[in-house]
């Protein structure tokens, strides 16, 4: 049931694509490739929907990404009233892709659209791992 | 074949703690009924248009059809979020097209505030991609501000735009007895309102809410028989886009509300200069400014525009949400696109009262499911 170590509060216990979380533990941010089209999935995915292939191959990520959009969310779900509020990002990664994420040490006035940013593990006070993005 | 919308009912909105699920669908059914004129032997089928996360009872067509007098007809669910009472209305409209049924009820039905606030909170936290982005506790609100903060960057829509949308929502909602809040709001007081998730604030939200909306359909020769307002059916779409926004090209409009748009219009022969009157899912303000955009009221960017200038208030080039949209109406999920059909249907009958578009000919329905996984969009005519 590795999955479930991914994310502050983890809703899947497990995935084909597991071993994201394992490279987490490494201190890796990967994705998955196509080893027959080619087609790169971050977040990872277990199957190629452009091919129909599930011959994946993990790529480690530079973590260089730019700020798409963002948001700090003041009315939280159950598990994050403890950080509320806090600034989530949606963020372009150099390689192709976008995840969600937090921003780690930057103020909600110095994010801007379109900043360079860098994701990095970050391992939570009860061992639960995910990537935070802070400036370069 | 033609299919018509006959009959329309609509529930008060609001806290229902009086009701049970069951009862509150009696409210819109009885309406519809003596709306038609029908009475239940003269229906083939009722479809339900529901969330079931949000009920205590399993399995809610069963005690719904039981309640309403329709056993032993067929029932059964449609779900897809937000968008479930219209996914129940082209349910219906297929049965009929495909001859299984010549009439049809639809019921929209959602008890939203019957769930605790810790439940609520629960289930908050899951509206997305549970997998990827749920871990980092994005909310509902939350989807819809990272999209707002890039259309804003995009386009330099403001805050205060945002909130003009509200007001509007209020003045309608202040002429609509079934609407959940009825009262005007001031611009500094939407603007002046807590933060939910930034850029948007309280009164950028619209409310869970209670209630239910039916409409019954009925194929052509028949709908003509049952009433002298048969209002048509002329373009019935629907679309899907990726629930993760991260797996999305464009966030700063929903693409599945534009497909669904454009086949709508394809559908019914007619392109946006022709509507006349729209009911769009003003879930969030920043929701309205992109339905203008995504449906062709105007181009991508100028929605905030659209709304300095009060073109979709009555008497601009196309009033969205005279009857106070969600934001005013309030929100039970399944109902709310149901509602949206009885309120077109009300305006091309001229029945629409103080909120009336006159000569009202052509009309549309924008119904988004979630964060535009799921998306409908209906052009009515008379």
């Amino acid at each position: 049931m590795m999955f479930e170590k991914f994310g502050k509060i983890s809703y899947v216990p497990n995935s084909k694509v597991a071993k994201f979380v394992e490279y987490l533990e490494e201190g890796k941010l990967t994705g998955t490739k196509c080893r027959k089209c080619g087609t790169l999935y971050v977040p990872p995915k277990a199957d190629c929907v452009e091919c129909l292939d599930d011959d994946m191959e993990w790529v480690e990520l530079s973590g260089d990404c730019t700020l798409h959009t963002y948001t700090t969310i003041h009315a939280s779900p159950a598990g994050f009233e403890d950080i509320a509020p806090y600034t989530l990002l949606v963020v372009d990664v150099k390689e192709g892709g976008r995840v969600m994420t937090w921003a780690e040490g930057i103020p909600e006035d110095e994010l801007e659209i379109g900043m360079d940013l860098k994701l990095r593990v970050k391992t939570l006070d009860d061992g639960k791992l995910v990537y935070v993005a802070e400036k370069p | 074949m033609k299919v018509a919308i006959v009959g329309i009912g609509h529930s008060k909105f609001g806290r229902r703690d009086d009701a049970t699920v069951q009862e509150l669908s009696w409210e819109s059914f009885k309406e519809a009924m003596l709306d038609s004129d029908l009475r239940q032997k003269d229906i083939d089928a009722t479809v339900i248009g529901s969330s079931p996360e949000y009920h205590k009872q399993r399995s809610i067509p069963g005690v719904i059809a039981e309640y309403l007098g329709m056993n032993s007809q067929p029932t059964y669910l449609t779900e897809a979020a937000c968008g479930s009472g219209s996914a129940a209305i082209r349910t219906a409209y297929s049965l009929i097209k495909a001859g299984l049924h010549d009439v049809v009820a639809v019921v929209g039905i959602q008890k939203m505030l019957e769930l605790s606030t810790p439940e609520i909170l629960a289930l908050m936290g899951r509206v997305g991609d549970v997998q990827w982005e749920s871990g980092f506790g994005i909310t509902f609100p939350g989807y819809y501000a990272l999209f707002a903060r890039r259309h804003m960057h995009n386009y330099g829509t403001t805050e205060e735009q945002l909130a003009k949308v509200a007001v509007k929502a209020h003045h309608y909602g202040a002429m609509n007895p079934k609407a959940m809040f009825q009262k005007e709001i001031t611009l500094e007081k939407a603007l002046g309102s807590r933060p939910v998730a930034s850029p948007l604030k309280l009164f950028d939200c619209c409310a869970n809410a209670d209630g239910s909306a039916c409409v019954i359909l009925a194929k052509e020769d028949l709908a003509r028989k049952i009433t002298d307002t048969p209002v048509w059916i002329e373009g019935i779409a629907s679309a899907s886009a990726p629930i993760s926004v991260i797996r999305r090209e464009y966030v700063d409009r929903i693409p599945s509300a534009i497909i669904a748009a454009k086949e709508a219009y394809k559908q019914a022969g007619v392109g946006p200069d022709d509507i006349d009157v729209a009911d769009v899912h003003d879930c969030f303000t920043i929701a309205e400014i992109m339905a203008y955009e995504n449906l062709g009221f105007c181009e991508i960017g100028e929605g905030g525009k659209l709304i300095d200038e009060e073109q979709t208030y009555i008497g601009g080039k196309i009033p969205v949400n005279v009857d106070g949209g969600l934001k005013a109406k309030g929100h039970p999920v399944g109902a709310t696109g149901v509602s949206m059909t009885t309120e077109i249907v009300k305006q091309l009958r001229g029945d629409a009262g103080k909120r009336q578009v006159d000569g009202a000919e052509i009309g549309l329905t924008h119904n988004v499911g979630g964060i535009g996984q799921y998306c409908f969009v209906q052009i009515l005519k008379r």
